[in-house]
């Protein structure tokens, strides 16, 4: 794709439209009618730039005095503010997209520090010409709107399996660490404001604990971009994931206990105590109040599937309510919304179709994304607008302090936890943690809800930013080479192939059977417990459709599906090329009826449909034929041999990776691998869903030996179209990869239709996909009945 | 040290496990009381009965492949030294063991833990895991919940990924080297009770 092929130009495009588009907002910042300066000269100015602004036209509607019908009209003040925060939110994206311009900058530079970078320019064009920028990073637009997108996105996104397998430690560095660090700095800056010499004497203990306490909190915004960049290994950015939402319950904490007691004179050994049963009451009420709305969501999203149009929106709104409430007891909001996300998530995503899904995620994304450009943007515009109070004694020694307690911090805590964890943490991670913490937003606008009447607030307002500027600018800039110089174990993020997940999986199983077998619990013991009970108990109540699906089965599922997508994809996107040879490249030995790329998807679609076709005559054949021999035992088929049989069909050698199915339905059993999986078509059979049309009685009526049952499970499935407008993408790779290798034989067993004579639809190959809960029930038994019984009687 | 391995001396072949298996004295003796309380009439070895008594083995999917395990080819019981050896293997590893190029492997290497998932897949032990081995324990793990040609399909795609002979089977080098960037250490120690 060598569209940006000329990037100079490019660049030179980008540079004009940034202008435009800063020229543009600093119009609009001028015309804000909503800042505290007067607001004559606002309108001496807004009446000079009128005629520059070009996005406004050339019309003089006061001039045009008089009874006579206005043509054009012009009236801002109505879409003022909504057109004001869409020009900023375009601003920031268009920095977003200017970035990438250059790949090497994104690389080297962390894009938080270019927004940063983008709105201290702004911020400078803005202070230049006396105006005020729109009051954003208030404590209540920040903690209100811009916060909780960031959260629920880190929430949704969390990788859980990860998350639980090390919650101790996360939590541990979390309380723990935050408290360190705070009563750390706090002292030692206390202990600097008594020196005279640096003009801090009238700073007290409370409030320096209080600023030490609004600068601990790492934030995982800024911390996780650079990880996730840099590819570090999982345990390190699942704790500074954790670290980093979860020292808000902490922080919460904190700041209210020392703005509290800042108030007052003294300090009681009650209040010490309080402040601990507050913060349980904080962080466990914060968890709680989390689960009861994720459970809440996931049931109600149970019943949603008739309204699929505004399906996601209770995602949103329950965690935004999580949230929000949690606000209202002063409990730990990010503590809610997280423990809502994840809650939700596990169970929402399996009631909602797939098409809700996919637009949760891409919003939960977008909401994110234009929160967090927002928020650096605009720290880098305030930084320049706001008052501030420089010390340098203060603000270096904060920077000094912070990043030496959280060394340290992060060194004695990991001594301390590292026995109990399988996967230690080596010193080359234990830097990464401690680099790795940098400060964001969060502290930023704690330190603008700080009280009026503490003296010296701008000094803390100060020394905020410069810490935040320091860590991300001097910190995220050099955490990446510095990761790579010290080669700090990488991610191996890639593990999902299939035989990882089995293997895994059995392991698992292994040890579990091993801790039971020397009486031992081990933490499989909880995992196994929650399991059951989730599958006994919440699954039944929260989920429309209580089958459970083994995490291979998913992954698999997700594997085929995102290789079917990946193959439309690159067929859709390039019109140019011919869709045989890009099949071809990635499916060798491949052929592909030709046609439009537009019709690309009905061709595949129609190719299945046909191979199903083919693939039931097939079966057609198979039932009627060796259930005339059902007489004999069923060991009949494993010593079938391909003789007879490849005269009529031949044997084709089945090309890696293409599924077995086919390949026993054109051998007809005779395996020359082993025998028992001649047995299989005959499972296969029991399972394949196929319509009782005009086609299936015949196969039916040769159905008198199997169990009625069976019968009851060919009859049911799908009664609908096979292909359920919201299954599409899910059901659609499942045919695709299961008959691809048939298509060139279409033509080949074309005549083969003939002995089948009808043509059934095409049935569901994969059974969950096919949402029809009553027949389960009679179907798994049977499952495992037939099963069994082609297993047993192969090992006899 | 001492009172502990005056009862080490009721562990029979005590010294001589401890060395052999890496297990502390007191690994070892909490073991031997496991031992004793499996074998419920006293026999001083164990008998497949006396594993699929305990009720959470019965419950596994793998559990009988687990008891298997245990047992070496063509014995019909479990002795103590056995049964700390297999138990061996779970230990978690030592980074820092050196070890004369005379000694053999410990028990609870990469490797040999390793070879003993693979053994658990490979029944028969021709060091190949078949398709119809790799399916059997997939039909045990994943039973009832997925479809007779989801299995195959699965099946197919593992051994897809992971045979790079082409033999449709995978071997022990294959097996390891679709597993090369798992941590086979924390999925398969067992941080055992003193």
């Amino acid at each position: 794709m060598e569209r940006f092929a000329l990037p100079a130009i490019w660049t030179k495009n980008g540079v004009i439209c940034m202008t435009f588009v800063l020229f543009l907002c600093c119009t609009t910042g001028i015309c804000n009618p909503n800042k505290p300066t007067p607001t004559d000269s606002t309108n001496l100015e807004t009446a000079i730039l009128l005629p520059d602004d070009p996005e406004d036209p050339q019309a003089y509607p006061e001039e045009e005095k008089g009874d006579n019908l206005p043509v054009f009209t012009m009236d801002y003040t109505r879409i003022q503010i909504p057109f004001e925060f869409t020009l900023w939110i375009l601003l920031a994206s268009f920095s977003k997209i200017g970035f990438h311009v250059y790949q090497k900058i994104t690389i080297w530079i962390p894009e938080s520090c270019l927004l940063i970078g983008i709105g201290l320019i702004v911020g400078g064009i803005m202070y230049s010409v006396k105006e005020e920028p729109p009051a954003v990073l208030t404590s209540n637009v920040f903690f209100l709107y811009m916060l909780p997108p960031i959260v629920l996105d880190s929430g949704y996104f969390m990788p859980t399996r990860p998350f639980f397998e090390n919650v101790g430690t996360v939590v541990w560095y979390a309380v723990v660490g935050t408290l360190w660090n705070s009563i750390g700095i706090g002292l030692s800056l206390f202990a600097i404001c008594q020196f005279e010499v640096f003009d801090l004497q009238n700073i007290n203990l409370q409030e320096n604990l209080l600023f030490a306490t609004i600068i601990s909190a790492v934030d995982p915004v800024a911390a996780l971009n650079i990880f996730d960049d840099v590819g570090v290994n999982e345990q390190i950015h699942i704790v500074i994931f954790g670290e980093g939402l979860f020292n808000d319950a902490v922080t919460v904490v904190l700041y209210s206990m020392f703005a509290f007691v800042a108030d007052m004179p003294a300090i009681d050994s009650v209040d010490v105590f309080l402040g601990v049963a507050r913060f349980f009451v904080v962080g466990v009420g914060g968890v709680l109040l989390g689960l009861l709305f994720g459970f809440v969501a996931a049931f109600t999203s149970r019943f949603t599937n008739k309204v699929w149009e505004i399906e996601p929106l209770f995602v949103f709104m329950y965690s935004y309510l999580a949230y929000l409430v949690a606000e209202l007891f002063a409990i730990s909001s990010i503590m809610a919304i997280i423990t809502c996300a994840i809650t939700m998530k596990y169970y929402v995503e399996e009631n909602v179709s797939q098409r809700s899904c996919t637009t949760i995620r891409h919003v939960v994304k977008m909401l994110a994304t234009v929160s967090e450009t927002l928020i650096f943007f605009f720290l880098g515009v305030v930084t320049i607008t706001t008052e501030h109070e420089w010390n340098w004694a203060y603000i270096l020694f904060t920077l000094l302090f912070a990043f030496l307690w959280r060394g340290v911090g992060i060194l004695v805590l990991t001594q301390i936890v590292n026995p109990f964890r399988t996967i230690q943490f080596t010193v080359k991670d234990q830097f990464g943690l401690a680099y790795g913490g940098l400060r964001g937003a969060i502290c930023f606008a704690l330190a603008f809800t700080l009280e009026d009447n503490i003296n010296r607030k701008n000094l803390f307002v100060t020394a905020s930013i410069a810490l935040i500027l320091f860590t991300v600018f001097v910190q995220g800039i050099s955490i990446r080479p510095i990761v790579e110089y010290i080669k700090i174990r990488r991610t191996n993020k890639d593990l999902n192939t299939i035989n990882v997940e089995i293997h895994t999986r059995t392991m698992e199983h292994l040890i579990c059977g091993v801790e039971d077998l020397c009486g031992q619990w081990g933490h499989y013991y909880w995992k196994d417990k929650f399991k059951k009970f989730n599958d006994r108990i919440l699954r039944r109540i929260l989920l429309r459709d209580t089958r459970s699906e083994s995490s291979i089965v998913s992954l698999y599922k997700k594997l085929e599906l995102q290789n079917a997508i990946e193959l439309l994809d690159t067929t859709m996107g390039d019109i140019s090329a011919a869709p045989s040879v890009l099949m071809e490249a990635s499916r060798p030995k491949k052929k592909f009826l030709t046609g439009d790329i537009r019709k690309m998807h009905d061709i595949l679609s129609k190719n299945m449909y046909k191979i199903r076709q083919r693939v039931t005559i097939i079966l057609h054949i198979y039932i009627i034929f060796p259930l005339q021999n059902v007489s004999k035992s069923l060991k009949y088929y494993s010593l079938q041999p391909g003789g007879n049989l490849d005269s009529a069909f031949p044997l084709r050698r089945r090309s890696r990776g293409e599924l077995l199915k086919e390949d026993h339905l054109q051998t007809f059993g005779a395996s020359p691998r082993s025998s028992s999986r001649s047995l299989i078509p005959m499972t296969t059979l029991k399972t394949i869903k196929e319509q009782g049309s005009s086609g299936a009685p015949s196969s039916l009526s040769v159905h008198p030996l199997e169990p009625s049952s069976g019968e009851h499970h060919l009859d049911e499935g799908f009664s609908g179209p096979s292909l359920r407008g919201r299954k599409a993408p899910v059901a659609t790779p499942r045919r695709h990869s299961s008959n691809r290798d048939d298509e060139d034989e279409d033509n080949g067993f074309s005549e083969n239709q003939a002995a089948g004579a009808e043509q059934p639809p095409p049935p569901q190959g994969w059974v969950p996909e096919v949402r029809d809960p009553g027949a389960n029930e009679a179907g798994n038994p049977l499952l495992r009945q037939s099963a069994h019984g082609s297993q047993r009687s192969w090992r006899t | 040290m001492g009172s502990s391995s005056s009862s080490l001396n009721n562990v029979p072949d005590g010294q001589q496990l401890m060395q052999e298996t890496g297990f502390s004295a007191a690994h070892l003796l909490r073991l031997y009381e496991r031992f004793k309380f499996l074998d419920k009439d006293n026999r001083g070895h164990l008998r497949s009965e006396d594993f699929e008594a305990v009720p959470e083995l019965s419950e596994n999917p793998i559990g009988d492949r687990i008891v298997g395990a245990f047992f070496l080819p063509g014995q019909e019981t479990v002795d103590f030294s056995s049964f700390v050896r297999v138990l061996a293997h779970f230990r978690p590893t030592e980074k820092n063991r050196t070890r004369a190029g005379a000694q053999p492997e410990p028990a609870n290497s990469r490797n040999r833990k390793l070879k003993f998932a693979f053994r658990l897949y490979d029944r028969d032990r021709d060091g190949k895991i078949s398709r119809t081995e790799l399916l059997q324990v997939l039909r045990e793990m994943l039973g009832m919940q997925v479809t007779e040609e989801q299995l195959q399909s699965i099946a197919d795609r593992a051994i897809q990924e992971a045979d790079l002979d082409k033999d449709d089977a995978i071997s022990f080098d294959e097996f390891r080297k679709s597993l090369e960037k798992v941590n086979i250490d924390h999925k398969m120690s067992i941080r055992f009770l003193e």
